[in-house]
């Protein structure tokens, strides 16, 4: 266990290799209990293999690392048993109707009936699809999915969620919408760790994290790291940084 | 355990979702049953023959009628001339011919001794084969009653009889190889879609971050099937118990215990199959391509493994349904037990463990 309760991630110089590719090279950082910690980088920075090391997906090359105070290395399993996880790619069934994909994700995550009829009832009531729980989810528009995949990754109020690029494809207004999602469930005491390439979300972030071929390249509060780039964006302060590597 | 029981319950509503899983998992296996049981069939009905008649006397007008009214051959012509043979094959409407020597009886009863000739469209001589032998025996029949009235010995040609076997039902071969391929389909071709599905679409991953262990999302994704597979199993022994009269001469325990057996040597070939599979397709081929394919034409299933080069049928060992059919030829037709079949339901458990030893590996080194 961490000396400090408040940090719930700790990596120390990480470093995942595949062959003689480094996708994640050497990155050390702290994330605190509660808080948005955003992975900003452009497609192939390695944010997606950060990700899957810390969620006990895939195993680290060398370096430390613990996430809700447990070894990724040893104790992946109750790594696991404390997070949630949201993918890049879409992941509830297609062919299973609201219900029984919420139903199916809180029987995983180990809920009991009760608590999974109360969640049903509350997220359905809270994305306002009570005329589509039983519509299966492929007749479902995207932004309804994202938003009711994140629900479901949140199902079992973890200590942590991850999420891997969670807004992808998905219109404005509708991004906006999860990010509302996304605050309401921080402010419930739910540590958020988003990856992301949209340097708008970057600024919704508590602190984030730059990510340029595998290193971090800066990491502090969206205000400091414009600050310290003298940009008046997040994307200004990306594009500066890139080009600096 | 109530994990694991959502688990089974959301992959029934995929299978019983998806219309085209359903028609492969219950369709197939009656369709198949069927068209092999009527359709694709080594006995032969109402074959046209042709009767070239020289002596015209009334043992040829015997043999004819004999030959005629058995069921198996229906008389299209009459010819007149050695001649009209050719002609009369190459109309293609008739698959035999049998010719009959001038003075055939008198020579039968004068010598003992009389010459038919039976000619034969061997262009397909699977059915070329069997019409002859069909003949042949109507005629040696014939001259065995003769025998008997006359208390006098013709010649009984025996040759032909040896190896033909008049009460040949196909179907009784057919059926376990049928069971084997289908069992096989059901089990090995489905489970490896239906894990690589999960892949695909990304909720492999979903589900592997989830307190479930790659055990339980194994043995999830497999139980279903089992019970599927179990189901079909039933349904083509009843099928062929009742439509097809099919015995089932030794235990039905053993029978069933049999099937379970190699339902679960085929699941875990799925489970491996799809741990080397990247999406469906692959998936796909590599069971249809892989496993059935070798399934139909190396275990014995229509081509007798005796009869292959010895290269082939080094290979067949290595194909599960070969000792499937074995066992299953030896219990339900012959009424072996389990002394008899024990080395080849080793073999069947040997495969299994095997099988599922290599997909734990390599599914836990995806996991990395």
């Amino acid at each position: 266990m961490n000396t400090d309760d408040k940090i719930i991630i700790s990596v120390n110089k990480l470093t995942k290799r595949f062959g003689h590719f480094t996708a994640v090279d050497s990155i050390s950082f702290d994330v605190y209990k509660g808080e948005i910690f955003g992975f900003i980088g452009a497609n192939g920075a390695g944010k997606t293999t950060a990700i899957r090391v810390l969620c006990g997906l895939s195993s680290p090359t060398s370096g430390e690392a613990s996430v809700a105070g447990y070894d990724v290395y040893k104790q992946s399993e109750l790594i696991k048993k404390n997070i949630g996880y949201m993918s890049q790619r879409f992941s509830l069934y297609e062919d299973l109707t609201v219900k029984e994909n919420i139903t199916f994700y809180g029987g995983i995550y180990g809920l009991t009936n009760a608590q999974i009829k109360e969640k049903t009832d509350y997220l359905i009531d809270l994305l306002g699809i009570t005329s589509e729980k039983n519509k299966l989810i492929k007749s479902l528009p995207l932004g309804w999915k994202q938003k009711l995949a994140f629900s479901v990754a949140v199902i079992h109020d973890p200590k942590i969620v991850f999420l891997d690029e969670p807004t992808g494809g998905v219109d404005p207004v509708t991004r906006r919408q999860f990010w509302d999602m996304i605050y309401e469930s921080a402010s419930r005491g739910i540590t958020i760790f988003v990856t992301t390439h949209y340097m708008d979300e970057a600024e919704y972030c508590n602190r984030i994290s730059m990510m340029v071929d595998g290193r971090i390249a800066a990491l502090d509060s969206p205000y400091l790291l414009k600050k310290e780039f003298n940009a008046s964006s997040m994307h200004e302060v990306f594009v500066k940084l890139a080009r600096a590597v | 355990m109530k994990r694991f029981r959502g688990f089974v319950i959301k992959e029934f509503y995929h299978i019983f979702r998806d219309t085209r899983t359903l028609l492969i998992l219950f369709g197939m296996p009656v369709a198949q049953i069927l068209l092999f049981g009527f359709a694709i069939t080594n006995e032969i009905k109402d074959v046209n023959v042709a009767i070239l008649d020289m002596s015209k006397d009334n043992t040829t007008q015997e043999i004819g009628n004999k030959i005629l009214s058995s069921n198996y051959f229906k008389l299209y012509e009459n010819l007149s001339s050695v001649l009209e043979i050719e002609p009369a094959f190459k109309k293609g409407k008739i698959k035999e011919v049998i010719v009959f020597e001038p003075d055939f009886g008198q020579n039968l009863t004068r010598t003992g001794k009389a010459n038919v000739q039976i000619i034969a469209d061997a262009s397909d001589p699977n059915l070329a084969n069997m019409i002859i032998g069909y003949t042949s025996l109507i005629i040696s029949d014939y001259q065995r009653e003769l025998a008997k009235e006359n208390s006098f010995l013709f010649q009984i040609e025996t040759e032909i009889k040896m190896r033909f076997n008049p009460n040949l039902k196909s179907v009784y071969m057919f059926v376990p190889g049928l069971m084997s391929v289908i069992l096989l389909l059901v089990s090995a071709l489905m489970t490896s879609i239906s894990i690589t599905k999960e892949k695909e679409m990304g909720t492999m991953e979903v589900l592997l971050v989830s307190p479930l262990n790659p055990l339980q999302i194994i043995a999830g994704k497999v139980i279903p099937y089992l019970l599927l597979a179990f189901v079909n199993s039933t349904v083509i022994l009843i099928l062929a118990r009742t439509v097809f009269k099919v015995p089932i001469v030794g235990s039905l325990w053993l029978v069933v215990f049999e099937c379970i057996l190699f339902v679960i040597t085929s699941l875990s070939l799925g489970i491996m199959i799809s741990t080397i599979s990247p999406n469906q397709q692959t998936a796909m081929m590599i069971s249809l391509g892989g496993l059935i394919l070798p399934t139909i034409i190396l275990s014995g299933y229509i081509f007798p493994i005796d009869n292959m080069p010895i290269l082939l049928q080094i290979i067949s060992n290595f194909i599960p349904a070969k000792w499937f059919i074995i066992i299953i030829r030896g219990v339900m037709l012959k009424g072996s037990d389990l002394s008899y079949v024990w080395k080849e339901t080793l073999v069947l458990f040997g495969m299994s463990a095997l099988f599922t030893f290599i997909s734990i590996r390599n599914f836990k080194t995806r996991l990395g």
